[in-house]
This record gives C-alpha cells, sequence and structure tokens, in this order.
C-alpha cells in the first residue's frame, strides 16, 4: 500500500500551472503577506482579495469545489479567536446568558480573522497544487534558501514516501497483532500504558531504521562521488512572460492594500 | 481526533504581521547557526543523515495510539530528535519537517511559519535538551535517567511550545492571554503525557537496540551554551505562567482588606514595575508577561555576575 496520495500536486497544463515557480512563490508571499496587512474591517478589499483568489483559482481549471474543501482545513483554528467577540470594546449587538455580550467591534475582528486566513489558505493551497514540491524546492533555491537547508529538504522529500510506507507497514503489524485499540463489545489492546510502550517502540524502530537506512543512503552517494558539496543545474532566467505576470500581480497586491488604507 | 498538529500549528490571519516577522527574525537566527554547527560536526554526512531522519519524524508523526474512546495521541517527536542527535541537529531536522507540513500541506501558515519554526523547531529540541541533561545529570547515569529524561523532555518541550504558542497569540491581540495560555497550556498537559509516555517507549526500544547511540549523544556538544539559552527559555516559559497566578490578592492583601488597614500600607517612593505590570503596555496579561520576563532576566544578570565576581575574588 502507497501513499502518494500525500503529494497534494494535481497534475496538470493550465495557464497556473505553466507559470514560472519563481513567480508563483513570490506572488503567493506578496498575496499572503498583503492579505495580512489589511485592516480590520475593510470589506471591499477582502471581497476584491476573494475574487483574485478565486480568478486564480479558476485559471487553475482544477474546479472551484477542490479549493474550498481543502481550504476548510484552517477552519477548526478559528476557534481560537472566538473570545474576541467578546472582549472588545464597542457598541453591544447581543447579550448573552453569564453577562457576556457580543460587540459589533468583536464581530468585525472576528470576520476579519477567519476572512484572513480563509484567503491565505486558499493561497497556499493553490500553490501547493499546481507546482511540483521539487519546482517549489528549487524556486527556494533561487530565491536565495541556504543550499544545504534545501539539499535536506530535498532528500527528506526523496524518501518519506518510502518511511511514511515503512510506517504504515509497522501500523499493519501492529493490527494484526491485535493491538488495535477499540472494537465496539470486545476487550482489546491492553493496557494504555502497554499501548503506548508498543507504539514507542514502533518510533524507535522507525528511527533506528531511518538512522541505519542513512548510512546505506550515504555509503552509496559516496561510492557514486558525493563529496558534501550539493551542486544543481543553474536557473533560466525568467520569461518576459514571467516578468510581466509578477510585476501586475505586485502592482494590483499593492493597489488592493493602498485602497485597504484608503478606507 | 486530539491532535498536536492542529493544536500548534498556526495558520495565516491569526498573528499580527509585526509578530510573525519578529518570530521570522528569531527563527532564522537560529537556523543559520544551527547549520553553521551541524556542518562543522557532521560534515558531508549531514544531508543523508538529516535528510533521512526529517522523514522518519515525518512518517513517525502519523504513528499513533489510542488513548481513550474515539481520541488517539500523536507524536511531534521535537524530543526524540533532540536527545538523539543534539539539540542542533535537531533545529534542522524539525525545521525541515515544520516547513514541508506548511508548504505542502497547509498545516500552519506561510507568514506564521516563522513563528511555528521558533515554536516547533526551536523551542521544541532546545527545553527537551535542557531537561534531558538536567534529568540525566540528576540520576548520576543510571538507566532511570535516561526514561524519566526523555518522558520529562518530551512533556516539556510540548509544553513549551503551546505556552510559547498561545503568546503569540495573546501579542497579536487575536486571543486574551488569560484565556488562551491556560486552554494552550491545558490540552497541550494532557497531550504532553502521550508524547513522553511514546518517547519513553523508544528510548527503552533504542537502549535495548542500540545502546551506543545513547552513549555517543553524552559526548557531543560539551559546550554549556546550549544549556544556557534552553534554561534562558523555560524561564521565559515559566514568565508566561505569570498571569494564571490569580489576580485574587494574595495572602497577606487578603487579610488586609478584611481588617481594614489595608489604607494604612503607603504608596512605594518609586516604582519601577509598578505591581509586576510593565509600563507602557496596554495588554494588561502582556505586560504580565512581559514583566515577569524582564525580572527573570534581571535576576538572572544579576546571578551570572554573582558568580563572576565570585570567581573573579577566588582567584585573586
Amino acid at each position: 500500500m502507497h501513499v502518494n496520495f500525500l503529494d497534494p500536486y494535481q497534475d496538470g497544463s493550465s495557464l497556473v500551472h505553466q507559470a514560472d515557480a519563481r513567480v508563483k512563490l513570490v506572488l503567493t508571499a506578496a498575496f499572503i503577506l498583503t492579505t495580512a496587512l489589511t485592516p480590520v474591517a475593510a470589506w471591499p478589499v477582502y471581497v476584491l482579495l476573494v475574487a483574485l483568489a478565486f480568478a486564480a483559482e479558476l485559471l487553475s481549471e482544477l474546479g472551484l469545489g477542490f479549493y474550498l474543501k481543502r481550504a476548510l482545513l484552517a477552519a477548526p483554528f478559528v476557534l481560537a479567536a472566538v473570545p474576541l467577540l467578546f472582549t472588545v470594546e464597542g457598541e453591544t449587538l447581543a447579550r448573552l446568558p453569564l453577562g457576556l455580550t457580543i460587540t459589533s467591534a468583536g464581530l468585525d475582528r472576528f470576520i476579519t480573522i477567519a476572512l484572513k486566513s480563509w484567503i491565505s489558505v486558499q493561497m497556499a493551497v493553490l500553490l501547493a497544487s499546481t507546482t511540483s514540491f521539487p519546482e517549489i524546492l528549487s524556486a527556494m533555491r533561487a530565491l536565495r534558501l541556504p543550499r544545504l537547508l534545501v539539499a535536506i529538504i530535498g532528500l527528506m522529500w526523496r524518501y518519506l514516501f518510502v518511511l511514511a510506507d515503512e510506517a504504515m507497514r509497522l501500523i499493519r503489524a501492529r493490527q494484526a497483532r491485535s493491538g488495535i485499540g477499540e472494537i465496539p463489545g470486545r476487550r482489546t489492546g491492553g493496557q494504555l500504558a502497554w499501548r503506548a510502550k508498543v507504539t514507542g517502540g514502533m518510533a524507535g524502530s522507525l528511527f533506528l531504521r531511518s538512522l541505519e537506512r542513512s548510512d546505506r543512503i550515504y555509503a552509496a552517494m559516496l561510492s557514486r562521488g558525493y563529496d558534501g558539496e550539493v551542486r544543481s543545474l543553474p536557473h533560466p532566467g525568467i520569461s518576459p512572460g514571467g516578468w510581466t505576470t509578477l510585476a501586475v500581480g505586485l502592482v494590483i497586491l499593492a493597489s488592493l492594500l493602498l485602497l485597504g488604507h484608503l478606507l | 481526533m486530539l491532535t498536536n498538529h492542529l493544536a500548534m500549528h498556526i495558520p495565516d490571519g491569526f498573528l499580527s504581521v509585526t509578530v510573525s516577522l519578529v518570530m521570522w527574525v528569531l527563527s532564522i537566527v537560529f537556523i543559520l547557526i544551527a547549520l553553521q554547527r551541524v556542518n562543522r560536526d557532521l560534515r558531508e554526512r549531514e544531508v543523508p543523515v538529516m535528510g533521512v531522519l526529517a522523514a522518519a519524524i515525518f512518517a513517525g508523526q502519523m504513528l499513533n495510539f489510542t488513548v481513550a474512546g474515539g481520541t488517539s495521541g500523536h507524536l511531534l517527536c521535537a524530543a526524540l530528535a533532540s536527545v538523539l542527535l543534539g539539540p542542533w541537529a535537531a533545529v534542522l531536522v524539525m525545521t525541515s519537517v515544520v516547513s514541508v507540513q506548511a508548504l505542502v500541506f497547509q498545516d500552519g501558515g506561510l507568514l506564521a511559519l516563522g513563528a511555528n519554526l521558533f515554536n516547533m523547531a526551536v523551542i521544541g529540541p532546545f527545553v527537551s535538551y535542557f531537561i534531558y541533561k538536567l534529568v540525566k545529570a540528576a540520576a548520576r547515569g543510571a538507566n532511570w535517567g535516561i526514561f524519566a529524561g526523555g518522558f520529562a523532555a518530551a512533556w516539556f518541550s510540548i509544553e513549551a511550545a503551546a505556552l510559547a504558542c498561545a503568546l503569540q497569540l495573546a501579542l497579536s491581540g487575536t486571543s486574551p492571554a488569560n484565556l488562551a495560555v491556560p486552554a494552550m497550556g491545558g490540552i497541550h498537559a494532557l497531550i504532553g503525557i502521550g508524547e513522553g509516555l511514546i518517547t519513553l517507549g523508544a528510548l527503552s526500544f533504542v537502549l535495548a537496540a542500540r545502546p551506543d547511540l545513547l552513549k555517543h549523544s553524552q559526548t557531543q556538544a560539551g559546550s554549556s551554551r546550549p544549556v544556557w539559552v534552553g534554561g534562558l527559555l523555560i524561564t521565559a516559559v515559566l514568565a508566561a505562567l505569570s498571569p494564571l497566578a490569580s489576580a485574587h490578592p494574595d495572602g497577606l492583601e487578603w487579610v488586609a482588606e478584611q481588617a481594614g488597614f489595608s489604607s494604612a500600607a503607603e504608596a512605594p517612593g518609586y516604582e519601577i514595575i509598578p505591581d509586576y505590570v510593565f509600563p507602557g503596555i496596554a495588554n494588561e496579561a502582556a505586560a504580565t508577561i512581559v514583566a515577569g520576563i524582564a525580572g527573570a532576566l534581571i535576576v538572572l544578570g544579576v546571578a551570572l555576575l554573582a558568580a563572576y565576581t565570585r570567581k573573579r575574588r577566588s582567584m585573586s
């Protein structure tokens, strides 16, 4: 059983898929920064940001439904902002039992945070779905991320699915030996402490196997000429179309930011 | 499902831009130092070893165990990595894991990545290393020191990261501190027990299968600087707990109010940090925390000065 369903990249040939990864990375970061800097309750700007996000998603030809589903990931965290409804000073909107009152300023803050979060997650999903991870990594390298860190992350990505398969095998072995937790109506799995110890053993085993595997990988790399220096092909320059997209995108975001602060 | 993933990876939109950028700067500083240290210690072995172990931790976070009913516990693994690899390598490994979680799986925001990195890839490894060394020193080489140290390291690393997360939310004005700190602290106190148990199990497995790995990690990193950094971080965390220190008047004040002689107390002649609230900060809880941290730093500074002058005197 393989776990490549973990890779969020969706293959396609839309305009967004074909755009330069560096342009996409910078625009995504700029978009998220613009969203973060837009003031509370600047509703027209938020509407425009959502429209922009939807437009980009439609361009990627993956369907709005796909994005809306993935964007729900951040939803549970919104609970952390709920107290704002009651604590921010302002005119009262509603009175609740226990002496709590919802203020309009609190509602503004809460909805702003929820919107910012929702919009930002959508852009992050857009980036991850239209850009394969090796492309993202080489874009980060082009944007001056330390070569060593990029090399470590790159190797991690290559072995992630191999080790995830290994973890799945460990889990399956535990299941086959009745180590699972609860079957309704049956006594299973032993004490909590025993279950924790078994899982700990699995984690330790995974760690040790990985350590020894890394030694073998290192030996294999050595015997193929590895000398500690991780080299990569030079990056081609960004095409004129790429520069135009970048410029247009940044101008749009800057004007939205300005609009937000003028409102 | 009680997963510490969702609970600790902050999405975008919840932190103010100032807090996010400050956290980014701090994280980048620590990551650059870690890159330098690991490069010096491991050289060309580091890419394969770090990369594969980061993948192992990522995969290891899939391992779960049923706690009760429908809930299950998951791992963060900062403590395990820190105990087996040392703090600096653990920083790099956790950085890779958390960054890819944010970039590829949207587990945590991109602007907030700086803060998430600081909580899980800096505080996690450092606090667990410090606690582990502390407990092992107390055990004087006995095996129970490894087990108790591993459990404590795991619990404290989760708790410290959670409290830092609550602090960041409070400083951004997203969650009031007197709610976020107990909520995050409370939930993660429970999650930390699960992490502690799994770390304990993993360490006993490693001790049985490859005891040389645990001895080897002792000889690394003779410098005591990580200990100081870890210690300072813990002090900062404890300072974060101070808002929990109830705002109710303490024993003497209560008695004074009851007996009616509280008005007899005079205002102090000078106030540096009046009533443990730092002047100039509006949010009282945040101000309390800052006052606690400032106080702890002052005490630490004085302690260092005292130790230094004592050493000078004993040498002359």
